[in-house]
């Protein structure tokens, strides 16, 4: 004597069982910031991470883009018995002859000490020292001058010089037109250049002419590193023949190399402190999830007799199991996104601080909404099941 | 919801309750004199005549049959031996004993919380020990509804959201749960407490939505557990009531109670000492045979 209407659990819809997971939210709203709060921390460090690594590749790229990767330079050196190596002072003329080239220039060492003037003594020499320039280096390094000119070919002859940066700063130069000495010369600044991003140490130099140095420093005219530009699909044919090309005699003394490499390699180190930051913030979210659990025993533990209750009224084992797995995924879920929104905020603010366009890269919001979700079942699966598990009356009678 | 009449298809009856419930009760609650429940003319009408109206279709059921259901403890703790219990649909019964006697134990069976250590258990016709944990929570969601002491109302949800609670397992929408919460709340004379929460509740207001969840889903059987039991007198005696009148629409009510007047106010008595009927006023009594007839 059966009933005719076949006995089904009811399948709970989806809104019913997301407005019966966010109950125990709802009315327990500190804790309930208070444990997002770690997942948020966590969230928070792996898009902030992300994101300024992101920004700042994207920044480095878009300078090695506008620097270009095609700069070689041929520096000599010393050969393999400690001699040093002299370039031929057509160096430049042959370079120009390899046929992809575009771009030679060259600058030569000058044995010339730098001050400010005859009141500084000759042993302090503020770490500036002198190289010839030839008037097209400017071009070919892609630098710019700041102040004044450039030298010309008018100027390259005259006892003139144009400052690195550097140079100019410790020099204590400021205005094109002020003096510094140069031996025992008072030498005339013409020009002061900005940082030149991809040789840094012409920053600390000060760039008289090939004509000039020869003239008033006993410079011997040969360089002692050529710079030259070739289309990007050619660099490394160059690089094959550039040793051979400046120094036929002796390719062996002469180091080749890209000074965008150095940059490129910025970005590598970079690398390897994202990768720590990433695992402290995987960490934190650890932590954070683990903060998640305890909440959730102790809710659990706190509201036997409402499990019982739900049990009387009807609900199955799955039921309670699914609305703590709910409320946990709800409380992960919530951290996440404050963590969402903290760690692009801090990124937009740490990048516009730098100079960078901020770059939050999708994958790694969905990333972080992953392993929030993640974190949250994990958290919560064991506290579900023991809810799901509690016999009825017994959940109903405790205390 | 006084007006439900048992239907041959029982979860047909549910609909036909929020539309008559307003106007109804009026009519029964004044009636009802101060110290002793009208007990007998009322239930003659509702719980009797019901039945004896489907009396020649012999399909329907009884609500719950308990046949030699024990219960023991490791201890062992012998809470239930043996115990034989019918509760016909529309019956209102009191169960009573000493403190530890085995009255909840046996409650928890009949709703089927518990499952009995030996012995079986028929619920509106379905065996209990047949069924798997999720058909038993559907029969409690469909058939059964529970009243306990202390009330089990979630904090900082209003009434109408604890009401609520009473149709969610039974698979009803949102709108249509709240619609009938409402009605239900109105039904327990809360229809101006909808919103407030049990914190702003007194006792027994918090008992009387209990109340409303418990019958919200008209289920065929009422189980309450000692409702009076943390009520003053007079919250006790609205609390009785509306359990009369539940009765008086047709669900059958189940009542542990230490109070002799409210014992003595109900139709039948089942008497508890040791785990064992020791009396029941309805087994041998003028009630069964006009079951048949
Ligand atoms: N989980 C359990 N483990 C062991 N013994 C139990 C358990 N539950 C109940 N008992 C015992 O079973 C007996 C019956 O308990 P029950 O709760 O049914 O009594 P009761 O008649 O409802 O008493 P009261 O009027 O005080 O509520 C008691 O002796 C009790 O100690
Ligand atoms: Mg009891």
């Amino acid at each position: 004597m059966k009933s005719p209407v076949p006995l089904r659990p009811a399948r709970l819809s989806a809104r019913d069982v997301l407005r019966t997971g966010a109950i125990g939210l709802r009315t327990r709203r500190t804790r309930v910031v208070l444990s997002a709060l770690g997942i948020a921390i966590g969230i928070a460090t792996m898009i902030a991470v992300v994101g300024l690594s992101t920004s700042s590749r994207a920044d480095l790229m878009s300078r090695l883009d506008r620097l270009g990767t095609n700069l070689l330079t041929a520096e000599a050196g010393r050969d393999p018995y400690g001699q040093e190596v002299t370039l031929p002072k057509n160096a430049v003329a042959m370079v120009q002859r390899i046929g992809p080239v575009q771009h030679a220039t060259a600058t030569g060492d000058v044995d010339a000490r730098i001050r400010r003037s005859d009141v500084v003594p000759e042993e302090r020499t503020a770490g500036v020292t002198a190289q010839a320039a030839r008037p097209d280096l400017l071009t070919a390094l892609g630098a710019k001058v700041s102040r004044g000119v450039w030298l010309n070919r008018a100027n390259e002859r005259l006892p003139v010089t144009v400052l690195g940066a550097v140079a100019a700063r410790r020099l204590g130069v400021t205005e094109p037109g002020e003096k510094i000495m140069m031996n025992d010369e008072y030498v005339v600044v013409v020009g002061i250049l900005e940082p030149i991003e991809l040789v840094p140490n012409l920053d600390r130099v000060a760039l008289v002419g090939f004509p000039a140095a020869e003239r008033y420093f006993a410079f011997d005219g040969h360089p002692s590193t050529v710079f030259e530009r070739s289309p990007d699909s050619t660099v490394e044919d160059v690089r094959a023949v550039l040793a051979r090309t400046v120094s036929p005699g002796n390719p062996v003394g002469v180091k080749v190399s890209r000074p965008s490499d150095a940059l490129a390699a910025k970005a590598a180190t970079d690398k390897g402190l994202t990768a720590l930051m990433l695992g402290l913030g995987a960490v934190a979210l650890l932590v954070g999830g683990v903060g998640v659990a305890n909440t959730m025993v102790v809710s659990v533990l706190e509201r036997r007799q409402e499990i019982g209750l739900r049990r009387a009224l009807g609900a199955t084992r799955g039921a309670v199991r699914l609305q703590f797995l709910t409320e946990s995924l709800l409380l992960s879920a919530l951290g996440g996104l404050a963590g969402a929104v903290l760690g692009a905020a801090a990124t937009h603010g740490f990048a516009l601080v730098q100079g960078w366009t901020p770059v939050v890269p999708p994958w790694s919001l969905g990333g972080g909404l992953a392993a929030t979700l993640a974190i949250g079942a994990l958290a919560g699966l064991y506290p579900a099941v023991r809810a799901s598990r509690l016999d009825p009356t017994t959940a109903l009678n405790a205390t | 919801m006084i007006a439900r009449r048992r239907s041959a298809v029982p979860d047909g009856a549910a609909d036909a309750i929020p539309a008559a419930a307003s106007d109804t009760i009026p009519a029964v609650t004044p009636g009802a004199v101060p110290g002793r429940v009208p007990s007998a003319a009322p239930h003659a009408a509702g719980g009797v005549a019901p039945r004896g109206a489907v009396a020649g279709a012999a399909s329907v059921p009884p609500v719950v049959e308990l046949r030699g259901a024990s219960k023991t403890h490791p201890g062992p703790v012998h809470a239930l031996r043996a115990v034989d219990l019918t509760v016909e649909a529309g019956e209102l019964l009191a169960i009573v004993g000493p403190s530890g006697s085995g009255k909840s134990t046996m409650l928890n069976i009949m709703g089927t919380l518990d499952r009995p250590t030996t012995g079986t258990v028929h619920v509106a016709g379905w065996d209990v020990g047949a069924l798997s944990d999720a058909r038993l929570s559907a029969l409690r969601a469909r058939h059964i509804g529970f009243v306990f002491q202390h009330f089990h109302l979630s904090a900082g949800r209003d009434a109408v959201d604890n009401v609520c609670d009473g149709l969610l397992y039974a698979g009803v929408g949102l709108r249509e749960r709240r619609a009938r919460a409402r009605t239900a709340l109105e039904r327990v004379g809360l229809g101006h407490r909808l919103g407030h929460r049990p914190t702003e509740l007194s006792g027994g207001e918090k008992q009387r939505v209990a109340i409303a969840r418990a019958l919200v889903g008209a289920p065929d059987l009422l189980l309450a557990d000692e409702p009076t039991g943390a009520l003053d007198t007079a919250s006790g005696k609205i609390v009785m009531e509306l359990l009369h009148e539940l009765n008086a629409a047709g669900t059958a009510v189940c009542v542990i109670t230490h109070d002799h007047d409210i014992a003595d106010s109900l139709p039948r008595r089942v008497r508890f000492r040791d785990g064992e009927v020791v009396d029941d006023s309805g087994r041998a009594g003028s009630r069964l045979p006009e079951v048949g007839a």
